[in-house]
């Protein structure tokens, strides 16, 4: 008897959370829609509402871009942001999603307006620097582990300063799997030492 | 043999019976006696009469915690001088004591590991292992997640073209900086022993090749210089530590030291198998520290030690993250 209660209690408390979740993720594309004036940036919500506190940042590298790509701006600034969402034929070919790619599109992440810059569920803009907090909204776990330096890997001094690799150091953030790798040489059997 | 002032080579102050931090006496008159045989038994191999000063002053050295710091001093600057002409580099030899309020501890990532391997040879290159004898300090094994850790059953010789192979998981294995180290009470000279900072070293100055410490290992950690070690200069790391990755003569053993040389600096670096590991599944630092990963993950995940029936009381961590 209390079992069953306490199952229907967490199941309401999962359902309400998902709904929660699924409003906020709809809300952010949903509120730039009418915004079509090229160029012009509607304010992003968490610019200021949201500063991130100083004591949160993390040292990372700089993001792992394909050289010549960023800022992006050098194309898109000119170009009247596509919401729609369909295959690209004309630039990005090579970046095919395989990432809960049924529920996603390019936009989720990346700002309509800002294609410099990413976005969190929120609409609070994140430079590439950040993108771990974009990884943190759905992969909470990992992203605790993260900060404290046991998901991922930090380099530098272990009881001095230490850089963060980005998540997108790891995983590419359209295909995530992280990719099988050729391994170094075995070692010589005993017998074969000379 | 006289000694002065009771001074280690850390320059601390050094008591009579205080040498051996695990409560073993320090069989000072046995050390004696077999040096002393060894001394009768090598006099046919003693340096000739016209050998340079510097031969004389190998074959006589005393051990690292025997010396007072001049002493260490003068060894040190006669070590890095013949690395130097030997490597066709400038050489230094470290021998930074362990920092107060640290007790190193290491932590690996299983969920993580795919075998790659990359350790191993980032271990050689910065620790000076021989290439031709091949010593490595780290051995990954492979192991089926069927079975779990079962020893029995590892297979170190793997060689796909891609890791990880489905069905299989890894384990690099390599010293476990045993708390309570069966290698460092059985040797019979003293030449091995557990630092304050959980580091066990080996002086291979004083090292007698008897091996009696591999086979007391449980982990397989400690390898021993069969032939002259073969590193090309080119690839000798010029920063050594006295205790660690200094180059090693032929028949003496040898083993990881948590790569003391780069981390008993404030700051100190990590360690070059943390460093290169390609999925962060390795993981350092202080024991002592509330704050450090390897807390984090002693208190937040599933954690094991290897032979735990053993009593050796490793302070090497496997855990898994997921
Ligand atoms: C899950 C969030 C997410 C989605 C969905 C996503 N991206 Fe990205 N994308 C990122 C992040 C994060 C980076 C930054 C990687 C880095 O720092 O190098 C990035 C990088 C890029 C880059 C630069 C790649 C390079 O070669 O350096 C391009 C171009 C890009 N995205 C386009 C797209 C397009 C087009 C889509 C849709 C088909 C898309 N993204 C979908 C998160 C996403
Ligand atoms: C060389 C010019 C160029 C650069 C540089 C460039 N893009 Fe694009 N991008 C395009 C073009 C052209 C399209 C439209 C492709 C189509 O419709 O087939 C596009 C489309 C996109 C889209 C799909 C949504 C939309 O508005 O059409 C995203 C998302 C995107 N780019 C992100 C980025 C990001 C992020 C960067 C920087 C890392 C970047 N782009 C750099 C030319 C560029
Ligand atoms: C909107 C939520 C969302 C965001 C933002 C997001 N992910 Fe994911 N991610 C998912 C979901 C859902 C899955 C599981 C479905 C799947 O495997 O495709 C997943 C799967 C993954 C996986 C496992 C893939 C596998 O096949 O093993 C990795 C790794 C990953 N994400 C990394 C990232 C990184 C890195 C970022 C930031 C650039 C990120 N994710 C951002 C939702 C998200
Ligand atoms: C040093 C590289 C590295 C970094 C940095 C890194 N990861 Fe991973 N991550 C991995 C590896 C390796 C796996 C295991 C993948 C596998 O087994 O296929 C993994 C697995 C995952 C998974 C899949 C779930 C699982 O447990 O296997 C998710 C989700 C994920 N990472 C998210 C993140 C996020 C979010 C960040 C940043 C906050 C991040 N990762 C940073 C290497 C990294």
């Amino acid at each position: 008897m209390q079992r069953e209660r306490l199952r229907y209690l967490r199941l309401a408390a999962a359902v309400i959370a998902c709904l929660a979740a699924g409003a906020a993720w709809a809300q952010a594309p949903a509120r730039t829609k009418d915004q079509s004036a090229v160029g012009a940036l509607p304010p992003a919500r968490g610019d200021k509402l949201f500063p991130e506190p100083a004591a949160r940042q993390y040292p990372v590298p700089s993001p792992p871009f394909t050289p010549g790509i960023f800022p992006c701006s050098e194309c898109h600034k000119g170009m009247k942001p596509n919401t729609k969402r369909r295959v690209l034929t004309e630039e990005h070919t090579n970046i095919v999603l395989n990432h809960a790619q049924g529920e996603r599109w390019c936009l989720d992440c990346h700002d309509t307006y800002d294609r410099d810059r990413l976005h969190l569920v929120n609409g609070q803009r994140i430079r590439f620097e950040e993108s771990y907090r974009l990884c943190g909204q759905c992969h909470g776990d990992k992203y605790r582990d993260w900060k404290v330096g046991v998901h991922g890997k930090r380099t530098g001094m272990w009881n001095g300063e230490k850089q963060y690799l980005l998540c997108v150091n790891c995983h590419n953030p359209h295909d995530p799997r992280f990719k099988p790798l050729k391994p170094m040489p075995p070692p010589v059997r005993p017998g074969d030492i000379r | 043999m006289t000694r002065g002032k009771a001074v280690g080579p850390y320059g601390e102050e050094r008591m009579p019976n205080d040498r051996d931090r695990d409560g073993h006496a320090f069989r000072m008159s046995r050390r004696k006696m077999l040096k002393g045989v060894a001394a009768v038994l090598g006099a046919m191999a003693l340096p000739a009469k016209d050998a340079p000063a510097s031969v004389w002053e190998t074959f006589f050295q005393k051990n690292f915690r025997e010396m007072s710091p001049e002493e260490l001093k003068a060894v040190v600057a006669r070590l890095e001088k013949e690395y130097g002409a030997k490597y066709g580099k400038q050489v230094r030899v470290g021998v930074n004591p362990p920092l107060e309020g640290v007790r190193f501890a290491y932590g690996l990532d299983l969920s993580r590991c795919i075998g790659c391997r990359r350790c191993v040879y980032a271990c050689v290159g910065e620790n000076n292992q021989s290439r031709n004898p091949q010593i490595q300090w780290i051995r990954v094994l492979q192991l089926n997640k069927e079975r779990g850790v079962d020893l029995e059953d590892a297979e170190p010789y793997y060689n796909p073209a891609r890791v990880p192979e489905p069905g299989h998981f890894y384990m690099p294995v390599q010293c476990q900086q045993c708390e309570n180290p069966p290698c460092v009470k059985v040797c019979p000279v003293q030449a091995t022993w557990k630092e304050r900072d959980g580091i066990t070293v080996v002086d291979y100055n004083w090292c007698i090749g008897c091996r009696y410490c591999m086979a007391a290992c449980p982990y397989g950690a400690r390898h021993f210089n069969w032939k002259k070690p073969g590193l090309p200069p080119a690839e000798m790391n010029p920063e050594t530590h006295y205790l660690g990755n200094r180059p090693r003569p032929v028949g003496v053993v040898e083993k990881c030291t948590f790569c003391i040389q780069r981390v008993r600096n404030t700051p100190g670096r990590y360690t070059a198998c943390v460093e290169i590991c390609p999925v962060g599944a390795r993981k350092f630092g202080n024991l002592l520290d509330p704050d450090s990963e390897i807390r984090y993950i002693i208190e937040n995940k599933r954690v094991f030690i290897l032979k735990e029936d053993l009593n050796t009381r490793p302070r090497f961590f496997y855990f898994y993250a997921t």
